[in-house]
């Protein structure tokens, strides 16, 4: 009897709407649809269309002066440098360590793994006190810096340096992943008919990794560009010389001057947009490649 | 080339892999390696191709010594059972990379791979990528891949392991082909028996990192040098029971002549074949009656259960055709008498 029931009642459902089963009542979609509509444009869409809006706001004639006036000028060129060298260095050492950590056993191998992810649980202000308090002047090595008359804090090296510090995971971790799932038999096949390391290297490991590096790459370089914390201690704030953009913003914000603020966040902006599209270019090659969807890591990428 | 090892041991931590391992591959011989999953036969492989470094022992590759020799001088040719094919390069290119690395001449790289292709049968695929072939379409591939610089050796690691069992019967037939035209010396590893049996002219079987049995396929069978071996090679019934008199043990209603040499009451366990039980539905001679408890139909064999009788049971076989024009069924009463037997005292 239950049976018969159960089958009719089915049936009923079937007749009036097939997909039933498998969903909410229409009323439920669209509430939930309107609530992430709403919620997206009012955290994300609206504070962007605002940044550009507050920067246009006294015209382009204004809009180009900011941004093109010699201290922000200074200041792109800056971030570009900074970006520049944290992407050289990080991908080299991510490539180091991504195929140290997978292709070979070796002790102490968990620790350096640990150490890889340090700066991402260290607040930036601290990784740029760190470097204060070693190479300041009252830090570990700055008497000695003095006397042979090099400058690291509150100079390019030192935003250099802090800029690589922040972003030094991101190659490797997005590398280390990928590289132990691909295993190690492909180098040794290689090895076997008579590759030598180099070789190894170049013509089977990299292939085999180019899109997760890229995509590791570019979330880097976005950090790099975006990074405030850790620059802002160790930069000094000296104006058209050691201000990367995201300082400079913040200096004009603090003059009362936000058109002109809002127009160099707009270059920001623009740029963490063209990053946003590459990435998912990129990722989208690599998922394909990788047949699963890549572990996302731009949160603290894009912040 | 011969392949020679002595003495080999390799120890992960307190494990030991490969223990004391002497071995001798002729010039042109086709040897299997078999043994269970963690008998040490991949690393016994792995150590012979230079992709582990072993703890003591040589290796001598025509005679010379070659332990520590890097993988590139051995001029080993090794297949992965994942294949381990390069994804991002065609099958040309994979075959390839073995002569582009060593510097060979354009000219002698394409001649040399549209040989391989030809003789891997897959002429016209030269241009596609290991994603777009089958599984035994990549292992051949693979297996071009790694006779491409000519080398003296080939070994292969479980390479039929990731397919299914009618590729395997293919590609088994055609490594016994590949073998006669190229004479490389040949090793393999396999935990499949059958498959040792019916491609190698050699067996070595690995138990605990060790080589407890070296010889023809129908040596390994018939004279199981071990407990070990007479229970992983083949179906086989054992019994436990005790030397009852000199040169005599009986278990059940069985009588097993043994060894003038056990002592009286000395433990010893009896492995016998199930196709080695004679079994006839009318007494003939020295049979002992038995009921058939239960029959598993097996494809080409039927097996029985046989109630012999106190509560013991052996198992028989028979080829199906002999089986049913005897109308064998549960139930019936037949005769049965053991025809070979391996005693191992225990």
């Amino acid at each position: 009897m239950a049976k018969e029931t159960l089958i009719i009642s089915l049936k009923g459902a079937q007749l009036s709407d097939p997909a039933r089963a498998l969903t909410e009542p229409r009323w439920v979609r669209w509430f939930l649809i309107s609530l992430a509509v709403i919620f997206i444009s009012l955290f994300l869409l609206v504070p962007l269309a605002q940044v550009f809006t507050a920067a246009l706001a006294k015209g382009v004639q204004y809009y180009l002066d900011a941004v093109l006036e010699p201290t922000a000028y200074a200041a792109i060129r800056l971030t570009l440098i900074a970006a520049f060298f944290s992407v050289l260095f990080n991908t080299l050492f991510g490539l180091a360590s991504a195929w140290a950590v997978t292709k070979f056993r070796f002790p102490g191998k968990n620790l350096l793994i640990t150490l890889i992810d340090l700066p991402f649980t260290v607040s930036p202000v601290v990784s740029g006190l760190i470097y204060v308090l070693l190479f300041g002047l009252q830090g570990l090595l700055g008497p000695w810096l003095r006397d042979h008359n090099i400058h690291i804090i509150f100079a390019v090296p030192g935003i250099v340096l802090a800029t690589i510090f922040v972003t030094f995971p991101f190659v490797s971790r997005e590398l280390i992943p990928l590289m132990q799932e691909q295993g190690t038999e492909e180098e040794e096949a290689a090895m076997v008919m008579g590759a030598n390391g180099w070789q190894t290297f170049w013509r089977v490991t990299l292939p085999n990794i180019q899109w997760g590096l890229l995509y590791g790459v570019i979330l880097c370089n976005a950090r790099a560009m975006g990074e405030f914390g850790a620059v802002s201690v160790v930069s000094g704030h000296i104006r058209g010389l050691t201000n990367t953009l995201p300082l400079h913003v913040e200096i004009l914000y603090n003059e009362y001057n936000f058109t002109a603020a809002f127009a160099v966040a707009s270059l920001l902006t623009f740029l963490a947009v063209l990053t946003l599209i590459a990435k998912t270019i990129i990722g989208a090659k690599y998922a394909r490649e990788r047949e699963v969807l890549p572990t996302l890591i731009e949160s603290e990428a894009v912040s | 080339m011969s392949i020679e090892v002595r003495g080999l041991s390799k120890s992960y931590n307190s494990f030991k892999a490969v223990h004391e391992v002497n071995a001798k591959l002729e010039t042109g011989s086709l040897t299997a390696l078999l043994g269970p999953s963690g008998s040490g036969k991949s690393t016994l492989l792995r150590m012979i191709a230079g992709l582990e470094i072993p703890d003591s022992g040589e290796i001598h590759l025509t005679g010379r010594e070659a332990t520590y020799a890097s993988a590139k001088e051995r001029n080993v040719g090794f297949v992965f059972q994942h294949y381990a094919l390069f994804k991002h390069m065609t099958v040309f290119e994979n075959i390839a990379f073995g002569l582009r690395v060593r510097k060979q001449s354009e000219r002698e790289i394409q001649d040399r791979v549209y040989e391989l292709l030809s003789l891997i049968q897959l002429k016209g695929y030269e241009k596609r990528y290991p994603a777009q072939l089958s599984g035994g379409q990549r292992q051949r591939v693979a297996v071009a891949r790694a006779l491409a610089p000519r080398p003296e050796v080939l070994l292969l690691d479980e390479p039929f392991g990731a397919l299914d069992a009618k590729v395997r019967e293919e590609l088994r037939e055609w490594i016994l082909k590949l073998h006669e035209e190229t004479n490389v010396t040949t090793l393999f590893v396999t935990h499949d028996q059958q498959e040792a049996m019916e491609v190698a002219s050699r067996i070595l079987i690995m138990n605990h990192g060790e080589i407890e049995q070296d010889g023809t396929p129908i040596e390994i069978f018939d004279k199981p040098a071990t407990h070990f071996i007479a229970q992983f090679v083949g179906e086989t019934n054992y019994i436990d029971t005790e030397v009852t008199e000199k040169g005599l043990a009986v278990w059940g209603p069985f009588r097993f002549p043994v060894s003038p040499a056990l002592a009286v009451k000395q433990k010893i366990r009896i492995y016998f074949r199930p196709n080695d039980v004679y079994m006839t539905a009318q007494f003939e001679t020295l049979q002992v009656r038995a009921k058939i408890a239960k029959t598993r139909f097996k494809g080409t064999v039927i097996e029985y259960k046989l109630d012999i009788g106190e509560d013991k049971t052996i198992s028989a076989q028979i080829p199906k055709g002999v089986a049913l024009a005897s109308g064998f069924k549960e139930g019936s009463e037949v005769y049965a008498a053991i025809t070979a037997f391996h005693v191992f005292p225990i």
